[in-house]
This record gives structure tokens, sequence and C-alpha cells, in this order.
């Protein structure tokens, strides 16, 4: 058994998390000493911290874990969804000490202070959580060691902040250049994935059903899509407001057909592309325990959710749209957002959810079926 | 789609008297499922023995049927009710046997019954042994995940010892199929062990079938609570983390919810593997258990058992996560749809999601071994725990050092003071660390105090890293404690979020729990409550279910009614069961309805107490001074607090009234100093002086010569006892002075300050139980019980009959006797008398000015709703008021019941086939003054053959009605049993006997058949012995009446072949005299059912 321990205790050095209403909640820092910026969102997943702070989506956000206990079975090799963590701020409320798994490689605090990520631990993060739930997602500062000063400076540097309402973040989280994941045995299909933030999963998920999947950055253009003359175009998560995206490429498959699959920010870009309009949610959906009812079958399915947007979309009969009729598929049971469209006339769907999981359930999988059997044809 | 049109009534299968490992929860959770089937507009009929219960209240179901949940007798309920449905997964393992052998027998398709939950083809997959090996290679054909352990099924000996190489060689696991709680399954280290366990399981299950299965011990062990639709939507309501890795049985271990050590990775496997094993097993709609074993080094997976029904850990995780999993069951079965069915607590989204928890909850189990001095105390795969207590904390620490001190025992909470132990018990205590025991966790604690390694410590252990980082943790805040110039208020926080009580620090700081408290309270350091909310506040929360923490908000809500705070009764234990629960729940409900804002504090999860839906408020805290005095303190600034009630949930609470009362609590119901008069010997004999009433002779010795002489004055026996005992701890009937020097040898805590008591003991006396409600002004009888065993008998597992049979004009002594000490002690709501009637003489054995055990079964019998009436008197109503109000019945009381009233009896359940010794040999039998009963069961009738008969087959010790008859019976019973075995004779048994009993039999006319002794071994030609008989299954009824030096001898090894076997064994002539009346009633013509509605539409009936 793997038991690492982490880096010999330190001196408990101070931290304030200032929300921009005001309200300041004082602990010890956690990871980096030092100060960070972002939009403050809850997280209510009880198991995959790894997941979450590697998830490209969480870019410029600071998340607030509502499960005490954070960093049990340390890090490891195999389940990070990027290359790095992007949470901007972690607030905990009991940072583990040590690592206890048997793939755990190092401690959580060890990659948040080798990797620069300034967080707070010790505060009451279920207060935090309910003002949050109450008041809405807000801009927020952490400051620690030497990063404290005065309350109403440390609230006025929150507050000259910008916010996620309009930030173009796709662009800066997106991978520089094409690579491409091949197909687990036979290549059925070729698809190309447009990265906006993607996870590690997706590609995966979609590999191990036999697509290749040339995944391509956030800027690329039409042309480079219809180069690969792809079978189906897939639209990834990523972070930001979807009301800044270039919608060229998605159009373009649109016209000419091609399946089209969106997840999270990929599904609020098809939904942008055709007509409707995105909206920002009180608090968003963070958490690996959200029901969505599938309304072809009735069933419900218990989904991961990380988004903060969500597309406006009549939810009674199909709505009429440039590229032919829509029909919402999925609506979330707890709150009746819309979580999932469907175009009756072409091959494209979007859920505003993560069939891949990574963390989560893994019950909406199938998804990535249903792609599949939309360019099968 | 909403419910199913189909049916309209539903029969529910309840789990019947508490047992070990069916315990509480099965209350809880039969209680929620029968008034959600009922809200939905159903016809709900109830089987259930077990009075102790809200289950079996009158208002729960429209027929509640107090009788044996045997498929004999709930088939007669069957027939005479017709139901379209039976739901049998809500009774524990009982419901599931009695639902297969009706199936089985074709009744449930003669009578057209739909087994609705969870079908017979689903109960048996998950419950056979070789069939679920299949579901689970199934799922791994399916989903690529999910192993058992290598195993093979056999079904006898030999094929036993041959599977021994097949499964990789000893140490090996021996599990019988069909039993609950894991009783007789065990570990073999070798051939002799081996043979020895598989003999007890294979005697066990009923199929005579065991599993023989690879040891996974050590591995980490975790539980998953699912819930499945019809429309197969399925969600996992919680995860649970065993602290105590494999081979500890999950009942018996502390465990953890959420899951602590798994990544998602692991966890989300963990999940598709349930999933398709619930799929797979085709549970169609409801709860399942499933139980998973993981390799901590390679990760290796595999699926331990499931239970297709709801359970000890789903009622757990109902209480940790506020998802009602029967409920929510019961909904399912009758054909509602996860997302049909909202969730309780947020009141704005469905139950189709799976629980997000902000907090961290233990459960940690109670034992009572002090009950069974030569019961083997090592931990096993059988459930060896009676009850349990949950808390929950914002952090694990917390969480485990409020489980420690809700366990109620003096060593549970960890010592921090200097133990003496040093470098050099560091070793030892490792050592000590490697047996699974009770206290473990403190040992482990210990060694980490003496200097003990992480590594060390998981090697000896095998607890994960984690928690023994986490103990480390909570021994470093000790020792910050224990090194601090002062206790500032930053240090005191810090320890507060970890949970130390007032008096741990104390204990550290050598101050006085007082001071620390309000050394705290000035410098403003109190706890926080927070709710259990489902969702960790990601939705408003509309159901006040709190647990305290230490942080910054605290979520309590103002309020303008004024509050009632019930004290519960915390973990069941041998003493101190479910029925105070169910007393503590009937006042919620009364003073509810009476217009206060009921506010419950408890610590059990098994009961209907902690339910979120029962009070107004509630606060899952541990009952101790601190803990509850904050609680208090929380209401007060929340709005007006009537007041505390603390009679109800047995000596728990009874222990902290006088507490309580210094520290400014408003107590109401029965003074600390009225208790005190009826506890303290001394004080109660002053009360029996001024009211003229006759106590036996009795004395206090602090020594031998003390003892001895006022045993020689009262006369032997005596019964002698320590001064302040529970459930009859350490009592003792003493015959001559030889033992009674033994005794005071043995009783190591006498001293000047712990006296021992020494009574006249009363041969031949009739024991009386009277129960009755004091308002200051007039008595209510409730109910007067007769003892069927003779005094010296502990009440409580003695059998007794309502109304009593044999007495007479003494109602109306026992009457004034009451109404005399309840006025001089100040008793205002219940109090429980016991007397004992020699000769002509009345003697008054204790008073307890409190709800007794037998309150459930009082009220039971005579339809009146003691408990509410109790918890009334106490906020002052008085019993006029209470008859004018329809609570209590117009005229007459317990004491005045119709001629034709029904007779009820009460008997009594021992947990004898779950302890045996070290070398693995059962513990005796033989009833004491020593309470050891776990739970009760009762019997109605026309007339008392026929309540004690189903009395004895609701306790699973069905009276034969022919057959084969052992007696050996006691030189002074042997008088006494010669009538008794002619009408054994006459009923057409065969009568068998050793040398002695038989030759006084034979001498009075009655044929009757020698059989050799154990101790005679088998005779020349093979003959065997009654011990061999016994274990054949050829005896059908054993009667032994042990007598003095019989110790561990013959009729030892009688007796505990009986338990092995099943076989009815009666210890008394008296339960013999009970019996042949029962019998008598059982041939002479079919025993009827009757439900509990039908007896009361009487004028007694109320509310």
């Amino acid at each position: 058994m793997t038991a690492t321990r982490a880096a010999a205790p330190r001196a408990r050095v101070p931290a304030v998390l200032v929300l921009e209403d005001g309200r300041t909640f004082r602990g010890l820092a956690f990871g980096a000493v030092g100060e960070t910026f972002g939009e403050a969102v809850f997280s209510t997943g009880m198991t995959g911290y790894q997941e979450t702070l590697t998830d490209p989506s969480y870019h410029r956000q600071v998340v607030v874990m509502t499960a005490p206990h954070v960093g049990n079975t340390g890090m490891n090799d195999e389940d990070p969804e990027s290359g790095r963590i992007w949470v901007s701020g972690y607030v905990v409320r009991d940072p583990s000490r040590i690592a206890s798994s048997w793939r755990a490689r190092r401690g959580l605090e060890e990659d948040l202070q080798a990797q620069g990520v300034v967080g707070i631990s010790g505060v009451d993060t279920r207060a935090l959580t309910r003002h949050l739930r109450e008041r809405g997602a807000m801009r927020v500062g952490i400051f620690s060691g030497p990063a404290i000063a005065g309350d109403a400076a440390m609230l006025a540097r929150v507050r000259a902040t910008p916010g996620m309402a309009g930030a173009d973040l796709a662009s800066e989280v997106s991978c520089a250049r094409p690579y491409v994941v091949p197909a687990v045995g036979r290549r059925r299909f070729t698809v190309a994935a447009i990265d906006y933030g993607i996870k590690a999963a997706t590609p995966r998920r979609m590999a191990e059903r036999g697509i290749e999947v040339h995944v391509l950055p956030a800027t690329a253009t039409v042309e480079q899509v219809e180069a690969l003359d792809p079978d189906g175009v897939f639209l990834s998560n990523g972070p930001g407001d979807p009301d800044t995206a270039d919608l060229s490429v998605v159009r373009a498959a649109l016209d000419r057909g091609r399946p089209v699959f969106g997840i999270c920010f990929g599904h609020e870009l098809l939904g942008r592309a055709l007509g409707f309009s995105t909206y920002k949610l009180k608090y968003g959906h963070h958490g690996i325990n959200q029901p969505v009812r599938d309304r072809a079958t009735g069933r419900v399915e218990i989904t991961a959710h990380n988004h903060g947007f969500a597309v406006d979309v009549p939810v009674d009969g199909p709505a009429a749209t440039p590229y032919g009729r829509v029909e919402v598929s999925h609506v979330c049971l707890n709150d009746g957002v819309v979580e999932g469209l469907v175009l009756l006339d072409r091959p494209a769907f979007g859920v505003q959810y993560h069939p891949e999981a990574a963390a989560g359930p893994h019950d909406a999988g199938h998804l990535f079926d249903r792609f599949a059997a939309l360019m099968e044809g | 789609m909403p419910k199913r049109a189909d049916i309209r009534s539903v029969l529910v299968i309840g789990s019947g008297p508490i047992v070990i490992g069916q315990a509480a929860e099965f209350d809880y959770s039969g209680t929620q499922a029968c008034r959600v089937l009922r809200a939905e507009g159903l016809r709900v009929i109830l089987v259930n023995p077990n009075p102790a219960t809200i289950m079996t209240d009158p208002e729960i179901a429209d027929a509640t049927y107090i009788e044996p949940a045997t498929p004999e007798f709930v088939e007669k309920i069957i027939a005479r009710e017709r139901p379209d449905a039976l739901l049998a997964t809500m009774g524990g393992q009982t419901g599931l046997n009695t639902a297969i052998a009706l199936h089985e027998a074709g009744v449930l398709e003669m009578y057209g019954v739909e087994l609705i939950g969870a079908n017979a083809d689903a109960i048996r997959k998950g419950e056979n042994r070789e069939q679920f090996k299949a579901v689970v290679a199934a799922v791994r054909e399916k989903i690529g995940y999910g192993d058992t352990a290598r195993s093979v099924i056999c079904h006898s000996m030999a094929e036993v010892l041959a599977g021994v190489e097949r499964v990789g060689g000893y140490p090996v696991v021996v599990r019988p199929s069909f039993t609950m709680g894991g009783a007789g399954s065990g570990f073999a280290h070798d051939e002799a062990e081996l043979r020895r366990i598989a003999e007890v399981a294979l005697t066990l299950s009923p199929s005579s079938e065991v599993l023989l299965e690879e040891s996974i011990t050590g591995w980490k062990e975790y539980e998953l609570e699912l819930m499945r639709d019809k429309n197969d939507n399925v969600v996992v309501v919680c995860s649970i983390e065993n602290l105590d890795p494999m081979s500890v049985h999950t009942g018996d271990s502390i465990t953890v919810a959420p899951a602590m050590t798994l990544t998602d990775r692991e966890y989300q496997i963990l999940r598709d593997i349930g999933i398709a094993v619930i799929r797979e097993v085709g549970v169609d709609t409801g709860g399942c258990n499933i139980q998973f074993g993981v390799h901590p080094e390679t990760g290796r997976i595999v699926v331990v058992e499931m239970n297709p029904r709801v359970s000890r850990s789903s009622a757990l995780a109902s209480k940790a996560t506020g998802f009602p999993i029967a409920k929510i069951a019961a909904r399912l079965a009758i054909g509602y749809t996860l997302d049909e069915i909202p969730n309780d607590i947020t009141g704005q989204t469905p139950a189709s999601f799976e629980p997000a928890l902000d907090y961290v909850v233990v459960k940690a189990p109670r034992f009572a071994f002090e009950k069974f001095p030569d019961a083997d105390r090592t931990l096993t795969t059988t459930m060896k725990s009676v009850g349990e207590v949950m808390a929950i904390g914002r952090n694990f620490p917390q969480a485990l050092n409020k489980a420690l001190r809700s366990l109620e025992k003096r060593d549970a909470p960890f010592v921090f003071a200097d133990a003496g132990d040093g470098p050099r018990d560091k070793d030892r205590l490792v050592e000590a660390a490697r047996r699974p025991a009770e206290d473990r966790i403190s040992v482990v604690m210990r060694a980490i105090r003496a200097g003990a390694g992480r590594e060390e410590l998981f090697e000896a252990t095998k607890i994960d890293p984690w928690f023994i980082d986490q103990l480390f943790l909570i021994n470093e805040v000790a020792v910050e404690l224990a090194r601090a110039a002062e206790l500032g208020p930053e240090l005191l926080a810090h320890a507060k979020r970890y949970g130390f009580s007032d008096a741990q620090i104390a204990a550290i700081r050598s101050m006085r729990e007082d001071d620390v408290r309000r050394m705290r309270h000035e410098l403003g350091i109190r706890p926080v409550y927070k709710t259990v909310d489902t969702c960790a506040a990601e939705f408003a929360a509309r159901t006040p279910y709190f647990y305290s923490s230490y942080d910054d908000e605290s979520e309590v809500a103002p309020r303008t009614k004024p509050a009632v705070i019930i004290l519960g009764s915390g973990p069941n234990r041998i003493g101190q069961g479910v029925e105070f629960d169910y007393s503590c729940v009937h006042a919620s409900f009364a003073l509810h309805d009476a217009g206060y804002e009921t506010v419950m504090i408890n610590c059990n999860p098994e009961t209907v107490s902690t339910d979120y839906d029962t009070s107004d408020r509630l606060y899952f805290e541990p009952l101790t001074l601190e803990d509850v005095l904050e609680v208090v303190h929380a209401e007060q600034q929340a709005g007006p607090v009537a007041g505390i009630i603390v009679q109800l949930g047995g000596q728990t609470p009874l222990g902290l009234a006088q507490a309580l009362k210094d520290n400014g609590v408003p107590l109401v119901g029965t003074p600390p100093e009225a208790i005190h008069r009826a506890e303290d010997r001394a004080a109660f004999g002053r009360v029996l002086a001024r009211t003229g009433l006759t106590a036996t002779e009795y004395g206090t010795a602090t020594s031998f010569a003390e003892a001895k002489a006022i045993a020689d004055e009262v006369g032997y026996p005596v019964l002698v006892r320590p001064s302040y005992v529970l459930g009859g701890r350490g009592m003792e009937i003493v015959y001559d002075e030889e033992r009674l020097a033994a005794y005071i040898a043995e009783s190591t805590e006498i001293g000047p300050r712990r006296p021992v008591l020494i009574d006249r003991f009363l041969d031949d006396a009739i024991e009386i139980d009277v129960d009755a409600l004091y308002d200051g002004e007039e008595l209510y009888l409730g109910g007067v019980m007769e003892h069927i065993e003779e005094a010296g008998i502990h009440s409580g597992d003695s059998a007794c009959v309502l109304p009593p049979l044999t007495l007479g004009a003494e109602i109306g002594r026992l009457r004034a006797s009451a109404e005399a000490i309840a006025r001089d002690i100040g008793v205002r709501g219940l109090i429980n008398i016991q007397f004992a009637l020699a000769g002509d003489v009345l003697y008054v054995l204790e008073a307890n000015p409190r709800a007794s055990r037998t309150v459930p079964f009082v009220s039971k019998a005579t339809a009146v709703p003691l408990a509410k009436a109790a918890a009334r008197i106490s906020l002052g109503a008085t019993i006029a008021q209470l008859r004018d109000e329809g609570l209590l019945p117009p005229h007459g009381d317990g004491g005045t019941l119709p001629p034709d009233a029904p007779i009820s009896v009460k008997e009594a359940v021992l947990p004898w086939s779950r302890f045996r010794d070290p070398s693995g040999r059962w513990t005796d039998t033989v009833l004491g003054p020593e309470m050891r009963s776990t739970g009760e069961v009762m019997g109605i009738g026309p007339d008392f053959g026929v309540a004690f008969a189903k009395s004895q087959a609701a306790a699973s010790c069905a009276l034969p009605t022919k057959g084969r008859v052992f007696m050996s019976v006691a030189d002074r019973d042997k008088r006494a049993v010669v009538f008794l075995a002619r009408a054994l004779a006459d009923h057409g048994f065969s009568l068998l006997a050793t040398a002695g009993t038989a030759k006084a039999l034979r001498r009075h006319g009655i044929e009757t058949t020698v059989v050799r002794k154990h101790s005679e071994g088998p005779g020349p030609n093979g003959e065997p012995t009654i011990v061999r008989l016994i274990h054949e299954g050829s005896i059908d009824l054993i009667v032994n009446t042990p007598y003095d030096a019989d110790g561990r001898t013959d009729g030892f090894e009688i007796r505990t072949a009986a338990v092995a076997r099943g076989v009815p064994c009666l210890t008394t002539v008296q339960a013999l005299a009970a019996a042949i009346q029962g019998i008598d009633a059982l041939t002479c013509g079919e025993v009827e059912v009757r439900p509990l509605q039908e007896y009361s539409r009487r004028p007694a009936a109320a509310r």
C-alpha cells in the first residue's frame, strides 16, 4: 500500500478568501502561498478531485469543494484530464496529510504547490456554498501569507478582476496544434474534435468505439476541418462564455449534413449555431450526482455536470431552426434546465453534461454509441 | 406512470423480535414502508410479533397482526385477508425466508398473492451462494469487472474438507446459506477449526449448505446501497467504507460514510458493478446492499455479497444521507419510479439522484460481552454487537470522537491522560491491535501514544493508512493540548474542531469538565448546527435534521411555538432496547399533537426516533451532558423551550437528569430528587417505611464479614448485586456461605463507596410488574403483569402474562401500593414497580420512576398509549383531562380489564446462538437475575394456552405437538414435574429421561425411556447419549432444570446442543406448565389469528 507522506508539516500560514460582495472567510494557506482570483463555484462531487482540478473547463474558476476531506488518495498518473491543474484557486475544509492509494504518486498539496495553485483550507465550506447558492456565482480572491492586506484593499482587488460573462477562455486552454488519438482496434470512423478545453477521457471514450479522433485547436477553420473529410464533428467542453465563440465550424458541419455531437460548451455552441441564445445560470451545475431525463425513453441517468451557462430552448414541442426542427432531448430533473438538444432533420445532437464522466458515473456513456450510430448513417 | 392500480392491499412482514443481526432498523424501515403505503390509499396488513415497535402501533397499518411471522401463521393471515401483494423486503432475513417458504409451498400462488419488491427468483439469486457466484460471473462477462472469492459449495463435512485445496488452502472462510447477521460463519486456520465451524454452519443453514471460501482478510471493505425502479433507473444512495477491514462483520465494524479512500475511478467501477449486479439479480424495485472487498495493493475487486432487501446498512445509509430508502422502496414496489417521487428534504428535487454529503458519518458498534463472560470476544464474520451509534461531523476525527462518546461506555472514548504506556509497551500494543476486538481502535491509539509507527500499525491491522493518519492527527491535537502553556481560545477551538469533548480536554489539562465548559462559553466557542440535506447545500433544505460542528454558520431557524426536547435512549443494548425508543417516539407524536414543537436528541441510527420526520426537529448528537447542554442552548436561542423530557429514554437520559438540572436546564416530569428517592436504596427504604409497605430484608456490605452477617440474619438464599446496576448486571442468587465468599472475592469493584446489596431471595414467590401513570393526584394503573417464571429471573428475561392469571383481590392492593409509592416519591408521569407475592405478603422489590421496558407491551395489550399520556402529564396535563380528551379511557384502567379481555403473553428472546467461548463451545443458556435477552415477542389469544403457544412460535421456539420429549430435572423439581410429564404422555409424546428423572417418573407409573448422560458416554452397544440424540434431531422438546453445581457438565451440554439444533429447551417447571397449556391449545383445534384493531374495539380503546 502506498502511503505517501506529504511534505513535512509547515507552520500554519494564514489565508483569507474574499468574495466580491464583501463576505470574507479566514483559514490557512493550502497549496501555493500568494494570491489568486477567479469565479467562485462549488463542486459537490465526493470523489474525483484530481479530474476536477485538471479539467480545462475550470480555467479561471476558484473551486470550493463541498466534500470536507480532499486529497485522501493523492495524485496519480492515470487520472488527470489534461496536462496541468486548471483551477485558479482551491477551497477545501480538511486537506489530507497523506496520500493513501496503491496508485498514488504524489500528494495533492505537493502538486498544487508545484503548479503554483493558491488555495485555502479550514474554512466553513458549507457556509460559503450556501452563500454562493443564495447570491449566485461571483468573483473571489484568495490571499495567503504576505499577500494578505486590509479587507478593503483585498475587496478592491477582487472587484477589479473581470467576471465570467463575456470571457473568451477556450483559446487559452485549447491545444496549440492538432493531434490524433488512434482508434482502439479497427478504425470505423474519423472524427474532427474541436478542442475548446477537451478532457482526456473524451477522445478515449470515442477511440474505444473505433473512432480515430483528430483533435484540433479551438481556432481551427472550416477548411482545416474539411481537409480531414471527417465522418463526424465533435465539439468539446470548455471554459468561458459561449457567446464569445466563433460558430463557423459548427455551421459548416451542419450545412454539409455531417454528424455533429457537442458536449457542454460544445453543446452551447451547437445551440447558438441553431439560433438559440445562451444564458448564465445563477450558480451553475457542478457535481456528479445530477439526474437527467432522456425525454425519448423516460429513463433517468445520473450524470456529471460542470456548466455555468445553458441554452435557452423552448421545452415544449419541436422548435423551428434554419437547420430544421430541434427538440429538447434531455432535462435536468433538479431544476428543469435544458440538458440536451437533438436535431430531427439532421444528424446532430448535444448534451450539456458529461457522458465521458471522469469524474462521475458512467450512465451516459452510451451517447458516444449514439454518435457512432449517426456516423453509420 | 404512477402507482399500479391492481394492488389495493399489501401484506408487510416485519422482522419479529430484536435479535443480534436483526434489530430496531427494521422497525424504522417497516414503519416508513407501512406509512407510505397507507398514504397511497392501500390497505396495509402487517404481521410482526414484536410489541416494542412503532410499526405494530394500531395507527400504522389497517390490520396489525401481532402474530408469529412464520409461514404457518402468515398463511392463516393471507387466508383471512386475501392481500393482493406481499412485501417481504422490509422484514430482514425473517421476511425473506418466510416469503420464500410461502412461495415454495404454493401458498402465494393459491391465494393469488404477488411478491413485490423482490421476487422469489431474485431473493434466491441474492441469497444463494452458488447462484450469486453465477450472477457475478455474468456481470464480469458484461462489464469486465467484478469477481468473487474462490469458493466451493458444500453440503457435507466430506465436501468441506475436500474443498480446502480448491480455494487455495488455509485460512478459509465458512459461510452457511440463508442465515442472518453472518450467524454460523467463521474463519478456520486448520482442520480442527474447520470441522468445528463447518459442523455448526451445516446445522444452522436451513438448506444445510455452506460456502467454503478463499480468505480475503485484511482487504479494504466497502458497501453500496442501491435503489432500482421498474424503469430500470438505478441510483447509488450511499457508499460506506469499513474502517475495520475484511474479516470483521460489517455490523461489528466501525464504518464511515461516504467512502474515504477511493479515487473516482475505483468508486465508479464499484458503482458499475453494483448496478450490473442489481440488474442481473433482478431486483425489480427497491433497495439492495452490496458488499465489496478491494485488495489494498492491487485493487482487485471481489463482490462479497448482496442483500435484496432493506438492511441495517440501508437504515444507516438513510440516516447518513437523509435519503429514506425504505420509504422510497415501498413506493417503488407499488409502481412509482424514482423520478416521480420527491426528495422530502429539498421538496423541489426528485428522488432519482445520488446524495452528496458535505460531512462525515461514523457508525460504531455497541457490544454486550460483559453479559456473556464466557463468550469469545474476538470479532469475526459472525455479528456479535447488540446495537450501534452514528455520529456526524464535519471531519472524520470529529465524527469518530462523537461516535465513541455516544457509545456510553466508560472506556470507549480515547484516553489521552497518561495511560502509563511507555516505549516498552509499544510492541505489546501493536501485537494486541492485530486481533479485531471491541476496543481495537483504543488499542491502536495507545500504540500510537507509545510510539508505534504508521507502517507497523498498518501491517498489524490493515486499517487503511489514511485512517491511521487521522488517528495520529487526533493524537497530535491531544499532545498540543497537553504541552501548551495555557489553554488559549485558538487551541481550544482547534481541539473542538477535532471532536474533543470538554471531558477529554479537562482530563488532558487536569481541569474539571465544568471549568473547561465555562471557559469555552466565556470565549464564545460553541458548536453551530448544520443540516443533513442530501445535496451538500446545493438546494435549500426544509427538513431540520441537524448535527453539531465547530464552524462559522449555524442553520437553526428561529421558532415561535414552545419546544419540548426529548432525550432518546442511545445505542441499543441488553436492558435498554427499542422499547425506550418507542416511548420517546410516542412522546414526540403526542406533544406535537398538543401544539408543541418537538425536538429529538439521539444517536442511534436504527430507530424510528431518528427518522427526520418523527419530530419537528432532530439533532443527531451524543447523549452526553456537554452535547445535550449545547443543543438546549441552541434551541433556547431559537425560541421558547417548555422543557426537557428525560424519563422516557431509559437509564441514559435519566442519568443526566441531575446534572442537567444543576446546569439550569428546565426538566419536566418527575424531578431528579424524586428519581433519587426511587433509585437510592436507603432513600427508597424510607419511602416504603413512610407508606407502610414491605420490602425484602436487606443490607449493604463492603466486606465478606458484613455480607455474611446480613445473609445469616435474612436467611439463604440471598440475592446479591452491586449497588448501582442496570439490567441486573452482576446479580446472583447465592444459596450458601461458600458461594457468598466467592462472590465477594470475585467482585473487584466492591469498596466503601460501592457496596454490595444483599436481599433476602423470595423462593417460590410470584413476581409482578406494574406500569402506572401518576399526575400528582390520581393514579392510572396501566397494566399488571404476572411473571411465568419464578422470582429470581430478571424481569426482562422472564415471560409474563397480562392480565394476570392468578391475582384477584391483590389488584386492589397493587393499585393502592403503587399510588402510595408514586405519591411519596413525587412521580409526574410513568412509574414501573416490581412486586413479589409470597404467600400472603406483598413485597415491593423496586420502583423505577420512568418509562419501563414493558410500556409498549402494556400499551398494545390494553390499547392505551401510556407513553403518550406520560409525556402529556410531564407537561402538566392531568389524568382526568386525558380521559376527557380520549387519550386515556373514560373509565377504569389496566387493573379493571373486562373478563373477556384477550390474554397477552410477552416472551423474551435470547441470543445464545451468537456466542461461543474461545474454544468454540456455545455459552450456557440458564436464565438468572442478570438480563441477557435482546428482544421480546408477544402472543395474543382468547386464553393463556393460545397466547403462550403463539409467543413461543414467534420466539422461534415453536412448541411441538408430537414427538419425543427429553426430561432431566433437579431433585427439588421432581415432584412438581410428575403431573406435567403425565400430561405430555397423554398428548402422545414419548418420554426420555436420564436415570434419576426416569426413576421418579416410573414410580408414578409414567412410561419413560432411560437415555445415557453425556458424561456417561455412548453405551457398550453404541447407545447414544442424549447430546448425540439432540444433534441427530430426534428430540423435539427438552426440559432441563439446572441444579446447583450443575455447572458445565451434563446440563450444559444438553442446553448448548439444544441451541445448536434449535430445539425448544425449557429450564423451569413453570415454563413447562405453560408449555403444556400451549400444547393443549395447539392440539385442540385451529389457532386463530386476529388483528389488533379488532381486539381494541373495546371501551378502553383510545386514539
